[in-house]
Order: C-alpha cells, then sequence, then structure tokens
C-alpha cells in the first residue's frame, strides 16, 4: 500500500497495537484525588493514590462509564467484568501491583475501520490504573539503572486508563499510522480523553513480527515509547526491517520488548521474554465484580456522539471531496463540519466552504468567529469568478481577522475585480513577448519556466490575475 | 458483667464520671501491663482528653453516643490518625498513619475512648502472639500460658480488664481463638458487614474487624455501633447494621442447632467434654440438636494456608522502605530494598510472603492456589446444605486451651492446627464467635463457636446470649 513499507523477498509485516488512554474524568480510577495533568508534583495524592496500609480502592463511576464510551464506539461487547492484581515491583508503583482487568475486560469483540473498508479488529479496550511518575537523573540512558538518583511524582498514580488492544490485522506501517489516528479522533469525538501523545495521556504499543504469506506468523517484538503517530509509523519500519534483515542473514528473531529511540531512529533490547516479570495475576480481593446493567449501557450507546468516520462521510458526500482525504479528516477531527454545514446552507460554494475551513481555521476550534454566511459569500464570489482564488486567500485572511463582514466590500476595499478572459489574453501574450528565453524554454518542456511567465503576469496585473486561469492559458498556447 | 453496657449507663446516669472510668482502668494498666504486654502503645494522655470532652457533654445536657466514655483499645493493625501503627513489625516502626480507619471514626463519634493499640503477632500472621517484633503478650490468666492470636493483645487488655472492650481482625481465627483462650467474647462478623477501610491488610478477602468482651450484651453493643455500610469499602455489603441487642433474651426454643459428626481430629477430650455440655445446655433451653456433615472441612486448613499468604504476599509487596516505615540504608536501591525487608519482617511473614509467592506463580498457580479456591467454593458449598437443616453449629473455637509459650514455634505446622475450627468460616464469609463455656483441668477457659450463615447475627447472637446463660 505504500512504498516505504513494502519488504523484500515477499516478507509481509504483520502489526498489532496496545494503546493506552487516560480517561478525562475529575478524580482518578480508584480515589478522590484530582486527575490532571501538569500540577505540582505529589500534589493530587491521598492514602488510596500512595498504597498506604489500610486504604483501599473504590471504583470510579465516570471512569467505567468512558470505558463503556470507548467500547461502544469500537463496536465492542460491553460484559460484566473482574479486575486482578498484578504484581509487579518498581519504585512508581505504590501498592507493588496494578490494578487492571485480566481474564474478563469491560469491552470485548470490536473493530474499527481505516479507509478502504480495511477492518481492524479490537480485541479487547480493559480498565486499568496508571502508575506514578519517574524521572532519573544522572548516568547515561536516562533509566534506573546506573541513574544517581529518581524523583517519584504520584499524581499520575492512579489515574483512569483504558488500554486498547487490536488484533494482529495491520499489515503496513501507513495503517497503523490511521489507526492510531482514527482512534484518537474517537477518543476525542466520544470525550473519553483528551489523548495527547505528547503528554502522555495516549501511549502506543506497537507489536511488530513478519512472515511470508501462508505461513504462521513471525515471532513478534513489542516496541515501547513511540510518542508520536509519525513515530509509530518509523518504529514499525525500523523494526520491520531489523527483523527482515535478521532472518534473512540466518538469524532468529526473539520475541521480546524493545524500546524506541526517536533521535537515532532505531529500536534495541529492553528486556527479553526470560527477563520477563511474572506477574503473579489474581483476582482483586478488594473489589467486587463489575456488572454494568442493561439500562446503563443502553444509555451510554443512546448518549455517544455521530462518530468521526460517519461525519466523514456525511460531510465528504456534501461537499464533493474524498472521505478518506486530508480535509475530511482534519475539519471533522477539528469539530468544524457542523461549521461548513451551515456555510453551505447558507448558500456557499460546498467544495470551496470545506477546503477553506480545512485550510484557514486551523486555530478557530468548533465554533469559528466568521459569521457562516460572511463565509459562505466569499466562495460565491470565487466561484463566480468575481476575484480569483489568490485574492480570495487574501480577502479570507481579511476576514478572519476582522472577525467577518461584508466580503463585497472588502473585495472593493482592496480594489479587487477579476479579470475577464480577454484582458488576461493580452497580458499573457505581452509577458510572452517580455520574457522569451522563459517562453522557449517551456516549450521545451521545461516546466520551471512557467514561473517566471506567471509571476511577469501578477505583475503587470497587479495581483489581480487569477494565477490558474493565466497557468491555463500559457498551456493551451503551448500546446498551439 | 455487661461492663461496657454498664459504664454508658453509669456516665449518662452521672453515677459516674468517664474520667473516674478511664482513671480506673489506666490504674489497672500501670498494675499489669509490665507483665501482660498488651499494648503496643497506651495513649493515657489523649484518652484522659476524650473522657473530660464526654464528661463536660454529659454536664452540658448534650446527646452522648452508644459508648460514651467506654475505655477500648485498637489492635495495632487499624489506622489511627497521627498515632503510630505498627502491626507489631519492625517495617513499620514509626509509621503515623494520616487518616482513621472507619471503625476508628465510628467507635469516636459514639464516644468511645480509645486507650492505646494493641500487640499482635506480625502482621496478624499466628495464633499466640509469638510472632510480634515487640515481643509476646501473657495471658492474664496464666502468664505462663500465651493468649492466643493473632489478636492476643485486644483479648489479653479485656481479659485483664484494662479496657471494656477491644477490637481485633480476625482472618483465620485471630478475634474467637484468642477470645477464648482468655476467657472473653470475640466475634467474626459476616464478611462485610465492618468496614476493613483503615484496617492493614493480611489477607483481603478473609481479614474482618470484631469486638472483644466481657460478655455477649458488650459484645452486641459494640457491634452494632462499628457495623454497616461504608462507601471507603467496595467489598463492605449495603445494608444497615443489624439490631443484635434487642434479640438477646429471646432464647432458642425450637432452633434447629448442628452437631458437626465429621470434625477433624486432635481436639482436647476438656473441650470435647464442654462441647457436649453445650448441646446439653441448648436442649435443655428447647433446642433440637441436628446432626451436620461438613466433609470439606478437611481441606480448609490447606487452603486457607494457600489462600491466605497468596494475598499476604501481594498485600506487603509495597513495604520497601521508601515512603514510610523503617528503612535499612544500603550501597543501592536494590540492596536497600532488601536489607530493609530482611530486618524488617519477622521469620512466620516471610515464610508466608515465600508460600503465597509461590502458590501464585506461573506454573503453580492451578494446583495450590487454583485448587484452594475450588475448596473455598466447596465448603460454603458445605455449609449451605447444612443451614438448610439447622440455624446455627456449634464447634469448639480452639482444640486445646491457652498453651505453653514455646510449646509450638519449632512447629509451624502445630500452630496453625489452632485455626482448624475457625477458618472455615473466613473461607465462607459466615459470622462466628466464641463464647466462655466452662474451663478445663488446667482450669483455663475453654470457648464454645457458635456459626451461622451469611448475615445470620442474630441467630448467632441468641445462641450466643443462651450458652453465655447457661454456663
Amino acid at each position: 500500500m505504500s512504498d516505504n513499507t513494502t519488504l523484500p523477498n515477499g516478507w509481509q509485516l504483520v502489526v498489532g497495537l496496545e494503546v493506552h488512554v487516560e480517561l478525562a474524568t475529575k478524580t482518578k480510577m480508584f480515589s478522590a484525588s484530582t486527575n490532571r495533568f501538569g500540577d505540582e508534583p505529589n500534589t493530587n495524592i491521598d492514602p488510596v493514590t500512595l498504597g498506604l496500609p489500610g486504604a483501599l480502592p473504590v471504583l470510579n463511576k465516570h471512569a467505567v462509564e468512558l470505558a463503556m464510551r470507548i467500547g461502544l464506539a469500537l463496536n465492542c461487547k460491553v460484559q460484566p467484568c473482574t479486575f486482578h492484581r498484578k504484581n509487579y515491583f518498581y519504585p512508581d508503583l505504590p501498592k507493588a501491583y496494578q490494578i487492571t482487568q485480566y481474564d474478563h475486560p469491560l469491552n470485548v469483540d470490536g473493530f474499527l475501520m481505516l479507509p478502504g473498508d480495511v477492518r481492524i479488529g479490537i480485541e479487547r479496550a480493559h480498565l486499568e490504573e496508571d502508575t506514578g511518575k519517574s524521572t532519573h537523573f544522572g548516568g547515561s540512558s536516562g533509566r534506573i539503572h546506573g541513574s544517581d538518583y529518581s524523583l517519584l511524582d504520584y499524581n499520575r498514580a492512579g489515574v483512569p486508563l483504558v488500554e486498547i488492544v487490536s488484533r494482529p490485522d495491520i499489515r503496513t506501517s501507513e495503517q497503523a499510522r490511521q489507526y492510531v489516528a482514527e482512534l484518537r479522533a474517537i477518543l476525542l469525538a466520544v470525550g473519553a480523553s483528551d489523548a495527547k501523545m505528547e503528554e502522555g495521556s495516549m501511549r502506543c504499543d506497537v507489536n511488530v513480527s513478519v512472515h511470508k504469506a501462508g505461513t504462521p506468523f513471525g515471532t513478534r517484538c513489542e516496541i515501547k515509547n513511540v510518542n508520536s503517530i509519525r513515530s509509530v509509523g518509523r518504529a514499525i519500519d525500523y523494526e520491520a526491517r531489523r527483523q527482515v534483515d535478521l532472518i534473512e542473514s540466518g538469524g532468529t528473531v526473539r520475541q521480546e520488548t524493545r524500546h524506541w529511540d526517536d533521535a537515532t531512529g532505531r529500536t534495541e533490547t529492553l528486556r527479553t521474554k526470560e527477563d520477563a516479570d511474572d506477574y503473579r495475576y489474581f483476582l482483586e480481593p478488594d473489589l467486587v465484580p463489575l456488572v454494568p446493567e442493561q439500562s446503563w449501557i443502553d444509555q451510554v450507546r443512546a448518549e455517544l456522539p455521530v462518530l468521526p468516520a460517519r461525519r466523514r462521510n456525511a460531510l465528504a458526500e456534501l461537499c464533493g471531496v474524498d472521505k478518506d482525504g486530508e480535509s475530511a479528516f482534519v475539519v471533522v477531527e477539528r469539530g468544524q463540519d457542523e461549521y461548513v454545514v451551515e456555510v453551505i446552507n447558507c448558500g456557499g460554494d460546498p467544495r470551496r466552504s470545506v477546503i477553506y475551513v480545512q485550510q484557514a481555521f486551523a486555530e478557530q476550534g468548533p465554533k469559528p468567529k466568521v459569521p457562516a454566511r460572511d463565509l459562505a459569500a466569499l466562495t460565491i464570489l470565487e466561484r463566480d469568478a468575481k476575484v480569483t482564488s489568490t485574492q480570495a486567500k487574501t480577502l479570507l485572511t481579511d476576514l478572519i481577522e476582522a472577525g467577518g463582514g461584508d466580503v463585497v466590500a472588502m473585495a472593493a476595499k482592496r480594489g479587487f475585480e477579476a479579470l475577464d478572459t480577454g484582458a488576461l489574453e493580452a497580458m499573457v501574450d505581452a509577458a510572452i513577448a517580455a520574457e522569451p528565453g522563459a517562453w522557449q524554454k517551456y516549450c521545451a518542456g521545461e516546466e520551471k519556466a512557467l514561473g517566471a511567465l506567471v509571476g511577469a503576469i501578477m505583475k503587470s496585473s497587479k495581483g489581480k490575475a487569477d494565477g490558474k486561469a493565466v497557468t491555463a492559458i500559457l498551456q493551451s498556447k503551448r500546446k498551439k | 458483667m455487661h461492663k461496657l453496657v454498664e459504664i454508658v449507663a453509669g456516665i449518662t446516669s452521672g453515677s459516674t464520671t468517664a474520667t473516674a472510668v478511664v482513671e480506673e482502668h489506666l490504674a489497672r494498666i500501670k498494675a499489669r501491663e509490665g507483665e501482660i504486654h498488651a499494648f503496643n502503645l497506651v495513649t493515657a494522655e489523649q484518652a484522659r482528653k476524650d473522657a473530660a470532652k464526654i464528661d463536660e457533654d454529659v454536664k452540658a445536657g448534650k446527646v452522648v453516643g452508644a459508648l460514651a466514655g467506654v475505655p477500648i483499645a485498637l489492635k495495632d493493625n487499624m489506622c489511627t490518625r497521627g498515632v503510630e501503627t505498627t502491626c507489631s513489625s519492625k517495617i513499620l516502626q514509626g509509621w503515623k498513619p494520616p487518616y482513621d480507619a472507619t471503625v476508628v471514626t465510628k467507635l469516636r463519634n459514639a464516644g468511645a475512648v480509645i486507650v492505646g493499640k494493641t500487640n499482635l503477632d506480625e502482621f496478624a500472621m499466628g495464633s499466640s502472639t509469638e510472632n510480634s517484633a515487640f515481643g509476646p503478650t501473657k495471658n492474664p490468666l496464666d502468664i505462663s500460658r500465651v493468649p492466643g492470636g493473632s489478636s492476643g493483645g485486644s483479648a489479653a487488655a479485656v481479659s485483664a480488664g484494662f479496657v471494656a472492650a477491644s477490637l481485633g481482625s480476625d482472618t483465620g481465627g485471630s478475634i474467637r481463638q484468642p477470645a477464648a483462650l482468655c476467657g472473653v467474647v470475640g466475634v467474626k462478623p459476616t464478611y462485610g458487614t465492618v468496614s476493613r477501610y483503615g484496617l492493614v491488610a493480611f489477607a483481603s478477602s478473609l481479614d474482618q474487624v470484631g469486638p472483644f468482651t466481657s460478655d455477649v450484651r458488650d459484645a452486641a453493643t459494640l457491634l452494632e455501633v462499628i457495623s454497616g455500610h461504608d462507601p471507603m469499602d467496595s467489598t463492605s455489603i449495603p445494608q444497615p447494621a443489624a439490631s443484635l441487642v434487642s434479640v438477646l433474651d429471646q432464647g432458642v426454643k425450637g432452633m434447629r442447632i448442628g452437631r458437626v459428626t465429621d470434625l477433624p481430629e486432635g481436639c482436647e477430650p476438656d473441650v470435647l467434654e464442654r462441647l457436649e455440655a453445650a448441646f446439653d445446655a441448648m436442649r435443655n433451653a428447647g433446642a433440637t440438636i441436628v446432626d451436620v456433615k461438613l466433609p470439606s472441612l478437611q481441606y480448609c486448613l490447606t487452603a486457607y494456608y494457600l489462600i491466605a499468604p497468596a494475598e499476604a504476599s501481594s498485600n506487603l509487596a509495597r513495604y520497601d522502605g521508601v515512603r514510610y516505615g523503617n528503612r535499612v540504608d544500603s550501597a543501592d536501591l536494590n540492596a536497600m530494598y532488601a536489607a530493609t525487608r530482611e530486618s524488617g519482617f519477622g521469620e512466620e511473614v516471610k515464610r508466608r510472603i515465600m508460600l503465597g509467592t509461590y502458590a501464585l506463580s506461573a506454573g503453580y498457580f492451578d494446583a495450590y492456589y487454583g485448587k484452594a479456591l475450588k475448596v473455598r467454593r466447596l465448603i460454603s458449598d458445605d455449609f449451605a446444605r447444612a443451614y438448610q437443616d439447622v440455624d446455627v453449629i456449634l464447634t469448639p473455637t480452639s482444640p486445646s486451651t491457652a498453651f505453653k509459650f514455646g510449646s509450638k514455634t519449632d512447629n509451624p505446622l502445630a500452630m496453625y492446627l489452632c485455626d482448624v475450627f475457625t477458618i472455615p468460616t473466613n473461607l465462607a464469609g459466615h459470622p462466628a464467635m466464641s463464647v466462655p463455656f466452662g474451663v478445663g483441668s488446667d482450669s483455663m477457659p475453654i470457648g464454645i463457636q457458635v456459626l451461622a450463615t451469611t448475615m445470620g447475627e442474630q441467630t448467632m447472637f441468641k445462641v450466643a446470649a443462651e450458652l453465655e446463660r447457661a454456663s
């Protein structure tokens, strides 16, 4: 599908993703401590968060509801479930166990659709608690071993997480990126998480293996520390090549956990299967089974917003753009699709409406300041060739700066008027006469020469000429 | 005897004061605590202040609580805000919790005067208090003998008259066995009746807080105060506390009392003789004795010594010397952890951490922990069948009377057998209580255990009160 992931000699990539998202609850998974990123270290703590002797967990109902939203948005079955203790010893884990879901998770058996009707299975999306954050000082690796000292911030300890585990259905790094992007869009749409990879509220572990078609899957490696959508693709491409090179040079892939280094663009061994902890999972005796009532599930389902894919499809159909394309994705991600519909309802040109919003409204949020009717008027000016596309862009900037206004008056103020085709042809002829060298090169097939010719015309028209129209005239003259 | 009930009546009627009551008890502590060692900490000054406050309230005509002015001791595994809570372990020495356990809050709200924190087998693991890191508690009835455990300090404190009542915790018999050995009443309520919030966990699915008192009425009064739903404990039963005092005089006429025909062997003859006397007393009071079988009883001890250590191994992993308690400084972090845990935990605690870690390990889980959980289900099924035919079951609380110090310390298995009659109810989550019912040929008290089904406290207390009347 994508060139950079094509592996040599018939090797095929198999990827599964484990994505952790912090839920946007007010309080923690099992206590009343505040759940907020960026506060002074160790201020959002209490006996439960610190795992003090005698403290007990109490399940946060809102966290369950947000997890159910995620599950339902991912077409999962929401089921009665239990919590387990995952026992391991690390300074940022105050109880020396993490409360998580093991053999009976809340959400199971869902799927997520990617562009091109690619269906990625969701094995499960379960609830668990986050750990504290360790920062290691001294030493070279930035890890605990060899460091001089470590500082611990327990604000993050006990923050509610949902871990979303895909099936190994992903076949290219491009699909993996699309999966993460789509998942993120869904999480934002349902309000379950702010899903900021840079702040760690959304984190990806990537399982990569390679095999040849018709043979069983290869041994997988799990890659950690993949902190951006771009890194997801880079890490997979690197790891796939590493595994193929290893196998082709006679080696075998070991099952291990590897660390992605974004600076070097490489993965390195973090720990092998032999060093893996024995987590000694057992049913968490301090909690009772969670059995969501059907009426609750139905209510959460009924309250789910329209999901991004459906919104993109609707927008794409309305505007005549590609449903898997950039403009539909971006506008829906920003939540500006309703605004675009409003612009179109005000008589705006559908295609121009969505593209204007995509290109110029990045800072505007879901409810842009520019009144829909003003933007609609601008699209009409351009569609009717009252202004050129270049002029329209200038007016769009003016419109955003002013927070709206009469675009016809604005165009007049700028002295914009579209040139009729006759005047334009005359200008083109003048430019050819003025730049004979450029014209000859252009006629000889040197496309770069076009720039000089168009530039001359824009100059003589004082920017009023439409660049596209000028190019079209030049092309038709060259063919002659 | 009604010590607790009489104290409240005396203070509220003005015939005595909370201050006089607390001074009387502090004087007894002063006289005998040196030889008994029931307490890890006596909070005399705070107790005096709390008593004075009760007296002020009474004088001012304010409504005082159900335990107004009652001197009470807490097992030292219940968190008390700002007051050292050690679990009789070096690893927690010096730790002052920043919060009160729910039971402590309930006691304070009811006007109880907390006198101190009592000794226990380290982390409640033991049956004699010999596993305390701070030295054993002596049985006040014979100081050459153990008070039982793990709540030995709480049992001894009531038996010695240091307090009118105390709280203990019972994971496999840790309230009932020392109650029997010290000649007092001890109750393990239905799992989920009393909040565990602030009780330092040993085995979370088995631990339950309960009272020690001089008699059944005091126990009912105290249990009513500490029971009830607590939103801070997810395993707390969402029901209000049952009314217990009101049923004490209802008798047992027409009740069906279970006699277990396949009781594990190893009981002293004196104890079995008192059990038969208890059945006679019930028959005389109008109850019928019905034979029941509990075939899984024989597996309970083994199952318990897998489940409890497994949970303990997880619960105790957090004691690393970093955030609270004792730390043994060393060259690096891992060495510090190792040195802290090596010197911080006693032998029995280490043994159970090892046992439990092993039982949960990959490859062994199914054979040990998994199988133990099956036994747990089986014993619950056995009880369910038995309770179709009977209202309560009577057994001995302990196979023997209080034994001599050192007689079982070399043999952990012999010590574990002390819990053979008490463990099954913990596995099933049922209530059970020990009532003093005569003495053995060594003049040491013998306790009879009354078992009932889940939430069967009212029936259990009716039978306990009848036993007490007959003793």
